[in-house]
Formats: structure tokens, C-alpha cells, sequence
């Protein structure tokens, strides 16, 4: 009988499966969108890293393994009208907000016309204020007060305009993530708080950050909902970003989503990350991966063939040749630019 | 003209752009239904709305937090720190964001927050109601420091901190609040950030000072004048820009300075003066650049007797004036 239970619960499950992403309301086009949206930003971590080796770049910081958390959160925004607060590990999310690969790399070159800030950031830190995408530092969790003022900010407008904001599992255990979440809660603001969970604050454990399994768990405590999701499952971060968005747009207050996820790279060029992680347990990880995981679901269902994979990552990697070849060719700043925009221009 | 104090000034100004700008919020600690806790908005909640004027939890990095989020979301917000002394776990909101977004960001994103922080001793406010934090502030390129002393500037001066369009320390000198009166126009005027104002004139010693010191210097200038000592006393206004302008033409005309505040010494603005006067200024001193401030003290203690010796006073200028006037 058991046996039967089981096969029948894993048919309904296989069924169900099947029609996530139409449930969703994602057609073919949007899932294959999704899937570029992924690659890109893991393609262009693996050339970054390349170059940093060459000599090319003098730093990296990247997010292999986080891009199904930010690609599912990102795709359930409004793009060009919701505001975006990111941070360092969320190159997947810049992307998908609609930076190009040149505006990426002439951020990570440090070059001119670097549209984030004119090479003043480390790589890694992207802003437009065009795409809503906000100016973010190297502090932990500092962004977390922002996004709730700036949800504070369009509910005081009347506009039904959400805010999402993102952060590693180490942000938690910082002060702005009680204050900026206890503010969150008591104005019911519309923002939802994206806890990108890699089980590491550079090397320290979850363990050692928190005696709680889920940082979701405590979303309670602020008078609002808190969801697990698997961060390497775009559909299911999706789904749990898409209620989310929907409830912060409806005045029904924040969502904090836990997307558990994994870095599989060091914390940054800087950082050896397998001082305080085994290769093997990164191997795991890697079986997980958020990508190949995508893929698979893609091929069963018939959306994305071993030729359109080919073409698309062919079409990925050119667009990041240009890119690097235009940006390391692109002028630097002039050393003196470095005393611009400390105030506002006086007015002539 | 209505003759008003500093505290009546300044609750008159911030009203007048909540009036006029209605992107200008306000938000900070038991600011709504208590009027705060020196009541400056007091009325200010059941005029404008608690959607304005924001009582917010106990928590000043999320206060300016917060108000750096609806600047980048297009407002205009006044966050109050209770007392300056306070300010430190906003610290690294204000230093490190406020001040730092229009420059990483080359403009796409700028922050016009003001945060007004009550400071200063002399009212019995022990080590933690009574600090003075100037120096720590005026350090940092990309915020503006303001520190008012007379009614007529604050007024003007809030006004101008909130129309920037960078973030501002608003620093008030509590003990002024209700101890300074002067006359104060009704309706719309703005005394310009980065502007000092000579409040005496006179040409054998400069005395350059701020908030609650500038009162005490023009205290200690009247009693000098007894003894033929004619001293010009330059109100700074705005510590950050500096109107260097204005001091060091000051300096240039009477040859000798004294330097005034009541944070301690090392470090201090004062020494950033001192610097700017020595560099600028060098050839036309006819004596040492003189700082009267409070001791290297962690902080102002409570004990009257302990309070008083920290705090600079009028005689103190004064007899630091004669010092100098002799030298």
C-alpha cells in the first residue's frame, strides 16, 4: 500500500511538474529569457575570473550559484519602475534589471564611461538611476534601511511602486536587518527583503551566525511572512518572489524570502574559499546547480534543445568578447576626475 | 519685528518648508504626539499628518537609514537624532552612505537628507547629553555641517539645509534654544549654506566661533572693550564648506585669532582653523593662533563643579583675549 502511496504521490508530483511554469503564467519565450538571463551573468563571472588570472582585472567579486535567486526574484518586478537595492553578489539581478555586458564590464575595468559611477566602485557595485537600480556600498546590510525608506517613500506617494532589496545570510545578523525589517513590518511598507542564503558570512557557518535553520523564520517576529525556497529552483524562487510582489504592491506589507543557495567561488578574488569549505562539499553544491537544473527542466519539457543551447551560449559569448574588447579599450578616468560630484555642481 | 528664541526659529522655519514643499517629511524619535522631546514639532503631527511626521522606533541607523531611502525615492526627509549624542549607530549610515552616495554613484543618485541633532553642554546633560560632535562630521567630504547661533540664522539656515540638494548635519546648540532671542522676520527667507557672518566688528583680535561659543565670545568682546581691546567675533554658521573667505580676511585684518568651541581640544575643528589660517594666513599673524576648547576629556562630566571647568566660558575667552592682545 505504501508503495502504492508513493507512486501515485510521485505521478501527481510528475504532473504537476510538468505544468509549473505554465501555472506560473511563464510561456516559452519567458523561460527561455530566464534561462539567458542565468547564463549570461555565470558566463561572464567565468571570463571575469579568466582575466583576473591574464592580469586583466585587478578584482573580482561573483555570484556563481546565486543565479536562479536573483533572475526569479528580478523577473517578478516591474522593470524600469520598482526600485532594485542590491548588493555585491548579484551580478544576475544587475543583468536582468537591464544593464548591458558593456556597462558591466566598463565597471569591473574601472573605465570612464563606467555608467555605475565612473570606475569608483569596487567591480561588483552597479547603480543606474535610469533602471531604478540604487547605488550600493561594500557595508553589510546598510542597504536594508534604504529600501525601507524607499518603500516608505512611494507609499507616502501614492504609488504602487514595490522595492526589493537583497543580502547574503551574514547581513542578518547586523542591526540594520532587525531595524530596517521591525520599520518594514510596523508601516506594512511595500518592499520585500531577498536573504540570498550561501551558508557562509565569507567563512563563518550558518551555525555560528544564528541558532535558527531558517533566517525566514524570524520574518514572524516582524509581523510579516517569511519563505524558504530552494534559491537553485528560478520557478519556485519565482513563484515565492511573484506572491511577494504581488502583496507589497497590494499594501499588504513585506515579504522576506530565504532563497537557500550556495557561492561556489571564493567570497572574492581575495578570499581562498576552500580554507573553510571542502572541495567536496562545493562539488555537492555544484549538483545542485541552478542552471543545469533549469536546463533539464527546459529539455524535458521540450522548450530548449542541445541547438538552441549551443546557439544561445554562442550568442552569449560574443556579446561578452565585444563587451571585454570594448571596455578594455574603452579611455580610464583622467586621474583628476577623482574630485568630481563630491556636492552638487554650483549652479552656473 | 517679532522678537523670537533660537528653538521658536528654527520649529518656525522647518514649518514653513513642510508648508511649502510637501515632499519634506520629518521623522525621529518621539517627534509626533510629543512634539519632541525639546517640543521643536510640537503641532507638527496634527497639521501635517502622521504620514509626514514620523514617530519612528529607537533606532538612529534606521532613523537615517530610512531618510537616505526616501531621499533616493525623491523626498525631502528632516530625520532628528534626540540628542547628538546619540547619533553614533547612524554613524555609519551618514558616513558612509549620505556622504558617499553622490560620489560613488557620480550623481545618478544624490541624497538631500538634513539630520538635525541637538548638541552641546552647559545643561547639566552629564557625558551623554552633552556632547559636541562638529569635528567627527566636518571630516567628511561630501556632508555639509551647519551649526547655527542666533535665531535669525537658524531659521534661515534650516531653510537652506532643507532646499539642498546634499546631506546636511543640522547641529543646534540645545543650550540656545531657549537662552538666545532676537528678532526673526515673518514669512520666506534663506540664510545661504557656506556663509559666515561677522557678528562684531573689530581690529585687534579675531575670535572665530559657533553655536552657544559665538554668545560667549561677543560676551567676552564686550568685557575686553572695557580695557580698549577691540575684537571682531566671526560667526562660522556653516562649518563645512568653510567660508574661508570671511575668516581669513578676518585673520588678515586684525593679525591675531582665537579659535573657540567646547568640544576638546586634540583634533578638534578648531585645529582644522588653526591649520587653514597657518597655511593662508601665515604672513599677516602677529601672534600664535589660540584655541580655547574644552580639556581632552573623554566627554562633558554631570557634577556642576566638573562641568563648569570644561566648558569654555565668557571669562575664559575673555581672559585668553587679554592673553593674546598682549603678546
Amino acid at each position: 500500500m505504501a508503495h502504492m502511496r508513493n507512486k501515485a504521490e510521485s505521478a501527481g508530483r510528475a504532473t504537476k511538474v510538468k505544468t509549473k511554469h505554465k501555472e506560473l503564467g511563464l510561456t516559452r519565450e519567458k523561460l527561455l529569457d530566464m534561462y539567458e538571463k542565468m547564463l549570461l551573468p555565470r558566463m561572464i563571472s567565468e571570463r571575469m575570473w579568466r582575466m583576473l588570472r591574464q592580469g586583466k582585472l585587478l578584482f573580482v567579486v561573483s555570484s556563481e550559484g546565486h543565479e536562479a535567486t536573483g533572475v526569479g526574484t528580478a523577473y517578478a518586478l516591474n522593470m524600469g519602475s520598482d526600485y532594485i537595492v542590491h548588493y555585491y553578489r548579484d551580478l544576475s539581478v544587475v543583468l536582468a534589471a537591464g544593464m548591458t555586458v558593456k556597462d558591466v564590464m566598463l565597471q569591473v575595468f574601472g573605465k570612464a564611461d563606467d555608467p555605475s559611477g565612473g570606475g569608483r566602485e569596487l567591480p561588483g557595485l552597479f547603480c543606474s538611476s535610469k533602471l531604478r537600480l540604487v547605488s550600493t556600498s561594500s557595508p553589510i546590510a546598510v542597504q536594508l534601511p534604504h529600501a525601507a525608506g524607499i518603500a516608505l517613500a512611494s507609499k507616502i506617494k501614492g504609488e504602487k511602486i514595490v522595492t526589493i532589496t537583497y543580502f547574503g545570510d551574514g547581513a542578518t545578523s547586523k542591526g540594520d536587518f532587525h531595524e530596517a525589517l521591525n520599520f518594514a513590518g510596523i508601516h506594512k511598507l511595500p518592499v520585500i527583503f531577498v536573504c540570498e542564503n550561501n551558508k557562509y558570512a565569507i567563512s563563518v557557518p550558518q551555525s555560528k551566525q544564528m541558532a535558527i535553520e531558517n533566517v525566514a523564520d524570524r520574518a514572524p517576529g516582524y509581523g510579516f511572512p517569511g519563505v524558504v525556497v530552494d534559491g537553485n529552483d528560478v520557478l519556485e524562487v519565482y513563484r515565492a518572489a511573484k506572491e511577494a510582489v504581488e502583496r507589497a504592491r497590494n499594501g499588504l506589507g513585506p515579504t522576506l524570502i530565504e532563497a537557500k543557495t550556495y557561492r561556489y567561488a571564493p567570497h572574492t578574488s581575495n578570499d581562498d574559499g576552500v580554507r573553510y569549505r571542502t572541495q567536496e562539499e562545493i562539488e555537492e553544491w555544484k549538483k545542485k546547480d541552478p542552471i543545469e537544473k533549469f536546463k533539464q527542466y527546459l529539455k524535458e519539457h521540450g522548450i530548449l534543445s542541445e541547438a538552441l543551447e549551443k546557439e544561445i551560449r554562442a550568442k552569449l559569448e560574443q556579446q561578452i568578447d565585444e563587451a571585454v574588447d570594448f571596455a578594455d579599450k574603452a579611455p580610464l578616468p583622467k586621474p583628476e576626475d577623482a574630485l568630481t560630484h563630491v556636492y552638487a555642481e554650483p549652479r552656473r | 519685528m517679532a522678537v523670537k528664541t533660537v528653538i521658536e526659529a528654527l520649529r518656525e522655519g522647518l514649518w514653513e518648508e513642510m508648508k511649502r514643499d510637501e515632499r519634506v517629511i520629518v521623522l525621529g524619535e518621539d517627534i509626533g504626539i510629543q512634539g519632541g522631546v525639546f517640543r521643536l514639532t510640537d503641532g507638527f503631527v496634527q497639521e501635517f499628518g502622521e504620514e509626514r511626521v514620523i514617530d519612528t522606533p529607537l533606532a538612529e541607523s534606521l532613523i537615517v537609514g530610512a531618510a537616505i531611502g526616501a531621499a533616493m525615492n525623491g523626498l525631502k526627509p528632516v530625520a532628528e537624532i534626540q540628542f547628538a549624542d546619540f547619533i553614533y549607530p547612524a554613524v555609519d549610515q551618514i558616513i558612509n552612505e549620505a556622504a558617499k552616495i553622490r560620489y560613488r554613484s557620480t550623481s545618478n543618485y544624490s541624497c538631500p537628507i538634513v539630520v538635525r541633532a541637538p548638541y552641546g553642554g552647559g545643561i547639566h546633560g552629564g557625558l551623554y547629553h552633552s556632547q559636541s560632535l562638529e569635528a567627527l562630521f566636518s571630516h567628511i567630504a561630501g556632508l555639509k555641517v551647519v551649526a547655527p547661533s542666533t535665531p535669525y540664522d537658524a531659521k534661515g539656515l534650516i531653510k537652506a539645509a532643507v532646499r539642498d540638494v546634499d546631506p546636511v548635519i543640522f547641529l543646534e546648540h540645545k543650550k540656545t534654544y531657549r537662552l538666545i532671542k532676537g528678532e526673526v522676520p515673518e514669512g520666506d527667507y534663506v540664510v545661504p549654506l557656506g556663509k559666515a557672518d561677522v557678528k562684531r566688528q573689530g581690529k585687534n583680535i579675531t575670535v572665530v566661533a559657533y553655536g552657544l561659543m559665538l554668545h560667549y565670545s561677543l560676551e567676552a568682546a564686550e568685557a575686553v572693550s572695557r580695557d580698549g581691546i577691540d575684537v571682531e567675533v566671526v560667526d562660522l554658521r556653516t562649518l563645512r564648506p568653510l567660508d574661508k573667505e570671511t575668516l581669513l580676511s578676518s585673520v588678515k585684518k586684525t593679525g591675531k585669532v582665537i579659535i573657540v568651541h567646547e568640544d576638546s581640544k586634540f583634533g578638534g575643528f578648531g585645529a582644522e582653523l588653526s591649520a587653514t589660517i597657518a597655511e593662508e594666513a601665515f604672513d599677516y599673524l602677529d601672534g600664535p593662533i589660540v584655541r580655547v576648547t574644552a580639556p581632552d576629556v573623554p566627554a562633558m562630566p554631570y557634577s556642576p563643579p566638573l562641568e563648569d571647568y570644561c566648558m569654555p566660558s565668557p571669562e575664559k575667552i575673555a581672559g585668553a583675549i587679554r592673553q593674546l592682545a598682549a603678546y
